[in-house]
């Protein structure tokens, strides 16, 4: 037998079972159907303003910074203005989403690159796909307009996310997801992020920037 | 280490780890950070203990129907492109590694943290074929510069200290310049970033563990703090997933209700800082990802625990509560177990995986105070399944003579109620008598193992049993 077959078989033959028996095969049909979403805390399940100032607090409380803007228009002088106000490099580099394209960047003095990293980045500006304010966590999904690199490689990663793109929970972005690629469907790299990169392997220390960006930086578009 | 347990030499290694004083003062450490972490996110979710509760049935549900779900698994990552190998043995799961490295030319392999990899003996493996793994997680490079196994399941160098960590630099890191500043963690870590920088973009392949394999999605999931696990496998061409056959979940909504218990009860987080979900290869017009996905589902003893004594164990989702908070633990550390897994959950897997023959210190090595059980987020009964390794241990007659003849003695009296109350009130009173003037014994026969270490107190007020009976008697009248 092969080393699948033997592992099924192996599995049949503790549990007791052929692996035909249709009511087994009802039960597992049924739950990846219908995907019960189980518990949800309270915590998350709060509407508007309250949602955000939720999101706020939970990103900052994973060491994130976070700015508000009313409009898509206002978001690449805060972009300029966080790099300014770290004497970072005013140079930036973005994938294609149009949410992003769409910004006047030549309204500041930013050097904008395109498309994915190679390493060499300071700082990258990413469009979240939703936010959930639970744990302040932003979800990003890849794509040709959206190259997972950007994510990881540049030191400073500054996020976009539209207040109407917050939701309470996990299983409410996994729903979007869904939504948006179909059932059963997924694209290739969904990223959950919560703050900056960080280790404790150093005697427990906490320290940021291990591997991925040192700074997150959240732009919250209100509009 | 992977290949040779040092399992059956337990009691010698915990008695050099208690006299190794750097051990003793990293281990310190784990009582302050991890514990009270835990505690302080816990209580900022009232939902937490009933989410214990929902994370233990969703995986008791997916174990009773394995077969279906990995069969649904499978189907998924094939549709989205990936490819899925499994391995009956940790010998096959390495022989596929190496064959897809082989494929795609590697000669470097970078790797997120995978208590799989360290099971299997990967790392071994590749060198003797002439592929350099360079482990990215920074705990798992300090300990691969070492030549060490990891001594935690989550932070495998809580065994090592700044100025251990700053030595290996200076000996590995070589073309530096040597007066350069590493005398703080922070420095460290800048430099573990640059050089491991490199290693990423020049790997060829990349190989992950997984927290979580979905299996309506045929998505896998990892979950880290550092983003080395991302870097580990979107740059490479290849990307192989490790995994074993008890992580597959049903369910994105699943994982869901899973992850706000794991983070939580491992680092006192809410969340891990990345969790990320891969499905299949690199899409068309993708710009970065893998172009080749393999997932390894290893079962190497697994599918044999299913229904029996030893099923529960099926359901860690390797947060490292149980060391965390294990007496035994945060006296010895991890490498005294001798293999993998270290700490209660090792205890009770361990035995399964390589044999209580050579594994039967571990379940032996515990107080039975149950803070294990306490905290699991999955609610494992620990101690239960270590008494049912002690029962084996027994019945295959592979415990000690002496402890066997101790046993049967006390066996005797045990099952004669009468006979045991009264031959202990004689041997309370004979050693109250005895040890009355100095109030305790620094020999006695047949306690050597006891007395060697400290003091026996001298009973005073008579039997458990006796001093049980006078107290109830007050309360109730």
């Amino acid at each position: 037998m092969s080393a699948r077959e033997d592992v099924f078989a192996s599995i049949r033959r503790s549990l007791g079972v052929t692996g035909n028996e249709l009511p087994r095969r009802q039960v597992v049909a049924d739950r990846i159907e219908r995907a019960p979403k189980g518990l949800i805390p309270g915590r998350g399940q709060v509407e508007g303003d309250e949602r955000i100032a939720l999101f706020r607090r939970e990103a900052e409380l994973a060491l994130a910074t976070v700015a508000e803007v009313e409009t898509a228009a206002d978001v690449p002088r805060a972009v300029a203005d966080f790099l300014r106000n770290h004497n970072l490099p005013a140079a930036i580099r973005m994938g294609e989403d149009l949410r992003l394209r769409t910004m006047p960047w030549e309204e500041t003095a930013l050097a904008v690159s395109r498309g994915r990293s190679d390493g060499g980045d300071i700082n990258a500006v990413s469009h979240a796909f939703a936010g959930v304010a639970e744990s302040g966590t932003l979800v990003m999904v890849s794509g040709p307009e959206n190259p997972s690199t950007l994510n990881f490689l540049p030191d400073n990663h500054i996020v976009v996310v539209a207040a109407k793109d917050l939701v309470g929970d996990y299983e409410e972005a996994l729903r979007k997801v869904r939504a948006t690629y179909g059932r059963g469907q997924m694209p290739r790299t969904v990223n959950f992020i919560t703050g900056p990169s960080r280790s404790g392997d150093i005697e427990q220390t906490l320290l940021l920037g291990a591997h991925g960006p040192r700074r997150l930086h959240v732009i919250v578009v209100r509009g | 280490m992977t290949l040779h347990p040092t399992s059956p030499h337990f009691k010698k290694n915990a008695a050099r780890a208690l006299g190794d004083a750097e051990l003793q003062v990293a281990l310190s450490k784990v009582k302050r950070g991890f514990i009270d972490k835990r505690v302080a996110a816990a209580a900022r979710l009232p939902e937490f203990e009933a989410l214990r509760d929902q994370a233990r049935d969703i995986k008791n549900h997916t174990l009773a129907h394995l077969d279906l779900y990995l069969e649904r698994y499978e189907e998924k990552v094939t549709a989205s492109g990936g490819h899925v190998h499994f391995a009956r043995t940790a010998a096959e799961a390495r022989d596929i590694v190496l064959a897809i490295c082989r494929e795609a030319g590697a000669r470097t392999v970078t790797k997120g943290k995978s208590m799989i990899a360290e099971e299997i003996g990967l790392n071994a493996h590749l060198e003797a074929a002439g592929i350099t793994p360079v482990e990215t997680d920074l705990g798992e490079y300090i300990i691969q510069l070492r030549g060490e196994p990891p001594s935690h399941i989550i932070a495998p160098a809580v065994h090592v200290n700044a100025t251990q960590v700053e030595q290996d630099f200076r000996r590995v890191h070589k073309g530096l310049d040597e007066k350069r500043d590493l005398s703080e963690p922070v420095k460290l870590l800048a430099e573990a970033r640059a050089v491991l920088r490199e290693r990423f973009l020049a790997a060829d392949v990349g190989i992950t563990g997984a927290n979580f394999l979905v299996a309506e999605t045929g998505t896998s999931i990892i979950v880290t703090n550092e983003g080395n696990g991302d870097l580990t496998q979107i740059l490479p061409k290849t990307h192989i997933v490790l995994a074993s056959i008890e992580k597959v979940v049903p369910t994105l909504e699943d994982v869901c209700q899973i992850i706000r218990v794991l983070a939580r009860s491992a680092t006192g987080q809410d969340m891990s800082v990345y969790t990320t979900l891969s499905t299949g290869p690199r899409r068309p017009g993708d710009l970065d990802g893998p172009e080749n996905y393999h997932v390894i589902i290893l079962d190497n003893g697994r599918s044999s625990m299913l229904n029996t004594n030893f099923q529960d164990m099926l359901r860690c989702i390797r947060c490292g509560a149980c060391m965390n908070h294990c007496p035994v633990y945060q006296a010895v550390g991890g490498h005294a177990y001798g293999w993998v897994y270290p700490g209660p959950m090792g205890a009770v897997l361990t035995p399964s995986l390589i044999g209580v023959d050579k594994a039967g210190h571990l379940p032996n090595a515990s107080t039975f105070c149950g803070r294990c059980e306490s905290v699991c987020p999955v609610r494992i009964p620990l101690p239960k399944m270590m008494r049912h390794w002690r029962e084996r241990e027994f019945e295959r007659h592979l415990s000690p003579a002496a402890m066997r003849s101790g046993l049967a003695f006390w066996g005797f009296f045990a099952r004669r109620p009468a006979l045991y109350t009264l031959a202990m009130r004689f041997a309370v009173s004979a050693l109250a008598l005895v040890g009355r003037s100095r109030g305790r014994f620094q020999r006695l026969p047949l306690a050597s193992g006891w007395t060697a270490g400290r003091d026996f107190p001298a009973p005073q007020g008579g039997t458990f049993q006796a001093q049980w009976r006078r107290e109830r008697r007050r309360s109730v009248g």
